[in-house]
């Protein structure tokens, strides 16, 4: 399985900030959308950062004016971006393995998703739950009549 | 308004499509454990059951194929009615359902194929996989098309089950096929085949495979046909090993491990040959005068590391000429929209976010409207990964029923709804009929010692409930 398979029952809908927006505009969106990260777009739609709870958390220990700072300032860039085509196992290695809670991706050069570390614990799970799933249907067909 | 769910005013859903998800969704809405009390009506453009599991599943696969029997026990719920020869978006429209129904619920499957966009794909002797699958299956919307077997050489482009269950399928003797549920103009057109070499064709390397570990072990025990694999295209590459060192995958370990298995097998001297290719992609189907396909054109792919670690394919420079009489591309089944349903073009799919619908404009759900299965998530997975995905829509269901969020339509009697789609199509099938077609193709088979033999025409069938 890609991830592709994950966004395809998250709607379209991405949720992102512009840099030059302030740290108290991205708590709104935070809030409004009930995420914990926001994907951080220039031009529309490429990816420049991600701006999660955490990086806000950090700033706040250390910087008593986190409020009115931009987004730019504080996100994290050098994000590393999936590919649709993704597969599920290598996308999990690399997000548990470098700490990545929220993995944009980029199709073609657009932002056409996100995907969370508990989406793809979910996917895994599904997927392994389903070939349970197969067996106990057959199985329950095999008592057919008993 | 009171809410409906009750005895006295049950939850009246419309199921669209009667395959495995529509199955699991259906029992999880009758043996929900709210209490909500549920009427579910299942709609099927086709006049039998099961979906896939009777139009997909191979047909030397009986074993799985006897799932149905634990469908069969969903269905004998009396708040369970199933309508087949009934097709969404021409039989009944979506108004129709949201007239009769609080809430409608997706689970079309994936109708079509996706494309591999080269030149030549749509030469004659070049079909999608899907159509042959279906073929054989004694789907009746593909019962009178035609593979020209007479050719030797035929390509199957794809690594996936379906690829493994096509080149299955053109390796086995008649023997074989002759003890499977197969169609009989199938099994007919099989016998006289003269496919003698079948190609299966991966753009990226052993490690990739889609195929599980079950399926590719099998074509290593076909009776007449020898497996072939070239041992220097399943030793890992670095980028292969490095990745299958660090995650130790089990499965994938074992996988590699079986088709270097083969690669040090000598052949036989069977009757078939199934050639096994890795890190080759097509990149064109070349023509005679004709316009048949004679040839592929293979171009050599490496691989690279996206920036998540994901090896991908890419082609190199060097090129090979493959000739083939028949092709069947492999590369994926898709979704197709329904009329008046909001679709997803990035992923094929119905636009939803866990399964509820989504307005397009407003990205908000659409009251009263859901999706399941691969027509919810696309077409991956095995017969029961669409259970826990059939199971988390119907939780959006019931929750949304809680909070009054359904529709409110003008005749929520299971009687109207019967007398409307009586009237659209006077030939609907009921699921009596279906158990009563059952016992028919169960018996055809007996004195040949087959699990059925299929009905392929709808007329057949009509006929044969003396209709
Ligand atoms: C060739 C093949 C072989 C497979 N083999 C296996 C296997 O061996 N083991 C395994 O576990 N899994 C197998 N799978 C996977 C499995 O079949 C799928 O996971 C499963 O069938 C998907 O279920 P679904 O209900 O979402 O879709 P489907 O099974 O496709 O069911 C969709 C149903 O909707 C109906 N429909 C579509 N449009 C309309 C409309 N407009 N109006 C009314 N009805 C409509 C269709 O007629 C169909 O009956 C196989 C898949 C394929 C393609
Ligand atoms: N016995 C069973 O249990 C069984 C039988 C049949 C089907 N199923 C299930 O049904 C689902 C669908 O099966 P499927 O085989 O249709 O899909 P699949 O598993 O997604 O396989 C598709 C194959 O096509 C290849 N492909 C895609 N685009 C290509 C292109 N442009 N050129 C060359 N190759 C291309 C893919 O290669 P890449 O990986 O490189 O993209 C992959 O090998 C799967 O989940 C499968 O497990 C199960």
């Amino acid at each position: 399985m890609d991830i592709a398979g994950i966004l395809a029952t998250k709607g379209d809908k991405t949720h992102t900030v512009r840099p030059e927006q302030t740290i108290r505009e991205a708590l709104a969106l935070l809030a409004r959308h009930n995420v914990g990260a926001l994907i951080v777009v220039e031009g529309g739609e490429r990816p420049v950062g991600v701006l999660s709870e955490r990086d806000i958390v950090r700033e706040a220990a250390r910087n008593e004016h986190l409020f009115g700072e931009t987004v730019g300032d504080v996100m994290t860039r050098d994000v590393i971006t999936g590919a649709p085509h993704d597969d599920l196992l290598t996308v999990a290695h690399t997000m548990t393995e470098r700490r990545i809670r929220h993995l944009p991706v980029v199709d073609k050069g657009r932002l056409v998703g996100i995907v969370s570390v508990g989406d793809i614990l979910k996917a895994q799970r599904d997927q392994y739950q389903g070939e349970l799933d197969t067996l106990q249907t057959q199985f329950l067909s095999d008592e057919r009549g008993r | 308004m009171a809410r409906p769910g009750t005895a006295a005013e049950p939850l009246r859903v419309a199921i669209v499509g009667a395959g495995p998800t529509g199955y699991y969704a259906a029992e999880a809405l009758l043996k929900n454990e709210r209490g909500v009390v549920v009427e579910v009506d299942v709609f099927d453009r086709l006049p039998t059951p099961y979906g896939l599991v009777r139009a997909g599943v191979a047909p030397d696969h009986q074993k799985i194929k006897a799932v149905t029997a634990s469908f069969d026990k969903v269905a004998a719920n009396p708040r369970f009615r199933f309508f087949g020869g009934v097709e969404f978006g021409k039989d009944l429209t979506l108004g129709d359902l949201r007239a009769h129904y609080h809430q409608i619920l997706y689970c079309t499957g994936a109708q079509t194929d996706r494309r591999m966009g080269i030149p030549g794909e749509d030469l004659q002797g070049s079909h999608p996989a899907t159509e042959f699958v279906a073929w054989y299956n004694g789907h009746p919307d593909y019962r009178d098309y035609v593979f020209d077997l007479a050719q030797e050489r035929a390509a199957v482009v794809g690594v996936g089950n379906v690829a493994i269950d096509v080149a299955r399928i053109l390796c086995r003797t008649p023997e074989e096929l002759a003890a499977t549920d197969i169609a009989d103009h199938a099994l007919e057109a099989l016998r006289k085949s003269r496919v003698k070499e079948v190609y299966l064709l991966g753009r990226r390397g052993p490690a990739q495979a889609a195929f599980t570990n079950p399926e590719i072990k099998e074509i290593g025990g076909l009776a007449d046909a020898d497996v072939i694999v070239r041992a220097e295209e399943v030793e890992l590459d670095p980028l292969s090993r490095a990745t299958l060192d660090k995650s130790q995958d089990r499965a994938t370990l074992k996988k590699v491990e079986i088709l270097q298995g083969y690669a040090l097998r000598k052949p036989a001297g069977r009757s078939r040959r199934l050639i096994v290719r890795f890190l080759v992609s097509p990149v064109e189907l070349t023509g005679d005068a004709a316009g048949r396909v004679v040839a592929m054109l293979l171009v050599r792919n490496e691989l690279y590391a996206t920036a998540t670690g994901a090896l991908q394919p890419r082609a190199t420079t060097q090129f090979e000429a493959l000739p083939v009489g028949l092709v069947f591309r492999s590369v994926g089944y898709r979704g197709v929209p329904l009329p008046g349903v909001p679709f997803n073009e990035s992923w094929g799919v119905i636009l939803n976010e866990k399964g509820r619908v989504l307005d397009p404009c407003t990205k908000q759900p659409v009251v009263g409207e859901y999706t399941a299965g691969w027509i919810k998530r696309g077409p991956s997975g095995v017969i029961g990964t669409n259970k826990p995905d059939a199971a988390e829509t119907v939780a959006c269901m019931l929750e949304d029923l809680a909070q009054g969020t359904v529709l409110r339509p003008a005749h929520a009697e299971a009687a109207a709804a019967e007398a409307l789609v009586r009237q659209r199509t006077p030939h609907c099938f009921s699921y009596a009929d279906w158990l009563r077609l059952n016992e028919l193709e169960v018996s055809r088979g007996r004195p040949q010692g087959r699990p059925r033999v299929k009905f392929t025409r709808v007329e057949e069938m009509l006929a044969a409930l003396g209709r």
